[in-house]
């Protein structure tokens, strides 16, 4: 119930890699059999992953994952040894992006974080008055991973288009959960990860619109166009381009799965229990992500007394050094004081089953009430 | 950062003991607030000098009710004197260690405790 920090590894996608780490074990660089083997794979992948989001295959950059996307994207679209340049993004992005951003103010450029209304969802019209004449990107992703808000990508797109703004979202969240493609979406680049969509770990991809240019932030022997050297993770590559086209084969079902289970989840909570309110937005959503805040109880405990009963999830309220470290995310959303430390994300997967929301229902009930009859906050 | 409890503040977190509020306690303290995110109030009974009861309701993390738990347990049948001498590191020894950046919390428990006492002691004069 933890899909959006981590999936397992489709066994068709296991199967794929197989072969790629003993018998064609080749370096894609080399001019013999055992190097345009290891090159046939690349080429298949990078098809298969710029099918998945209606690319074209020299438009796919590989990379060790989403984070690594993200910062090529951000750093290597900032012009080096110029005037300083201005970034647009939101205020709930993910590390991997707030991060990039807080290290290219110390560099002196600007960045403006965007703020979110409460459902989460990113305003536009600040994104429009926020333009500068030095503006070089906006940079929002394309659904959160805590609260599941999707962000209104396309409209965004008609922002950054007016004003000759590049555009990047991560992607991360919603590669085989919703439909991605770049076209539609109006993206020059598009941060992905395997390991989000039943793949392995440690390898990613990001989409750089043709003509669009960005200039590399890792150098060495030219691969991946020169844009991210280092030889190919040639079977961690294959992993992503067998998720890609599973996830693309998958998406309706899958999707109308995740949605039912996380429907009825939702409604048996709100419907049955007391002090509890769903964050995020009540439709824009991931189809796989329920973010709930419980009144008077505190995430951890509760995620660990789940933990106890064989089920995974997460919180945006985990302490730390004896004050609450709450997520900037939940922190955006403005919650109340009372529900900002009791948050839970519960993110679900293919193969969870709705007996199984049955159980975590119950089990989640049981452990509230468990948590509450210890709290001195029950009955003030 | 490792991240991992030891047995005992496993233990003492799903099985915690001495949960409640005592109605007419001879002392009672609380430290935290909603914000903060930890909310401790221990309330204790004192009879002949010895706290002959105690009870806890915690409002926060793993940390923050085992420390309440062990706290309660450790003062129970005390003298005050005795029980005014508890440090922290007794507290996080009895849970057989806190993990890093975990052991600032465990003070909050003791405190609601000293304040217990300070609110008894303030009833006498």
């Amino acid at each position: 119930m933890d899909h959006s920090a981590t999936t397992p590894v489709d066994p068709l996608v296991v199967g794929a890699m197989l072969p790629y780490f003993s018998d064609m074990f080749g370096n894609s660089s080399s001019l013999h059999s055992f190097g345009r083997e290891a090159g046939e794979a690349l080429v298949k992948a990078r098809k298969e992953v710029a099918d998945g989001i209606g690319a074209m295959p020299e438009e796919i950059i590989f990379t060790s994952g989403g984070t690594e996307s993200d910062n090529l994207a951000i750093l290597g679209s900032m012009p080096q040894n110029t005037d300083k340049k201005h970034v647009i993004t939101s205020v709930i992005e993910h590390p991997a992006v707030l991060n990039t951003c807080k290290f290219l103010q110390s560099q002196g450029h600007e960045v403006t974080y965007i703020s979110v209304d409460p459902g989460g969802v990113v305003d536009l019209e600040k994104i429009e008055s926020s333009i500068q004449d030095n503006t070089m990107l906006i940079t929002v992703m394309h659904a959160n991973n805590e609260v599941g808000t999707i962000q209104p990508i396309m409209d965004i797109a008609q922002i950054a288009k007016e004003n000759d703004i590049l555009l990047h979202t991560d992607a991360v969240q919603t590669i085989g959960k919703l439909p991605v493609n770049v076209d539609t979406l109006g993206v020059d680049m598009l941060s992905l990860s395997s390991h989000k969509i039943h793949g392995p770990k440690g390898v990613g991809a990001l989409y750089v619109r043709k003509g669009t240019n960005i200039h590399p932030t890792v150098f060495g022997g030219n691969h991946e166009g020169g844009l991210r050297s280092g030889t190919e993770n040639i079977p961690g590559i294959v992993g992503l381009g067998k998720a890609m086209a599973l996830a693309g084969e998958r998406l309706d079902k899958d999707s109308k799965h995740m949605q039912h289970m996380r429907d009825s989840l939702i409604d048996k909570v709100l419907g049955s229990m007391d002090g509890v309110r769903l964050n995020g937005h009540a439709t824009q959503r991931l189809p796989n992500n329920v973010n709930l805040s419980f009144k008077n109880v505190e995430g951890e405990s509760m995620l660990m007394l789940l933990d106890m009963e064989e089920i995974a999830v997460s919180t945006g309220s985990a302490c730390s050094s004896g004050s609450q470290n709450v997520s900037t995310v939940l922190k955006a959303l403005n919650l109340e004081d009372e529900y900002i430390h009791g948050s839970l994300r519960i993110s679900l997967g293919r193969e969870n089953t709705i007996e199984e929301i049955d159980s975590l229902f119950n089990i989640l009930r049981s452990t509230v009430e468990r948590l509450r009859s210890i709290s001195p906050l029950e009955g003030r | 950062m490792d991240k991992v409890y030891s047995k005992k503040v496993i233990e003492e977190f799903s099985n915690p003991g001495n949960v409640g509020i005592i109605e007419d306690a001879d002392g009672v303290g609380e430290v935290g607030s909603t914000v903060d995110g930890d909310i401790i109030n221990i309330s204790i009974k004192v009879k002949d000098d010895t706290i002959n009861d105690i009870k806890f309701k915690t409002f926060g993390c793993v940390v923050a009710i085992s420390t309440s738990s062990m706290v309660t347990r450790m003062a129970k049948g005390k003298k005050i004197d005795e029980a005014l001498d508890l440090t922290d590191e007794d507290v996080i020894n009895s849970l057989d260690g806190l993990p890093e950046g975990k052991d600032n919390c465990s003070g909050f428990a003791l405190e609601a405790l000293k304040l217990a006492i300070a609110d008894y002691m303030k009833k006498q004069k």
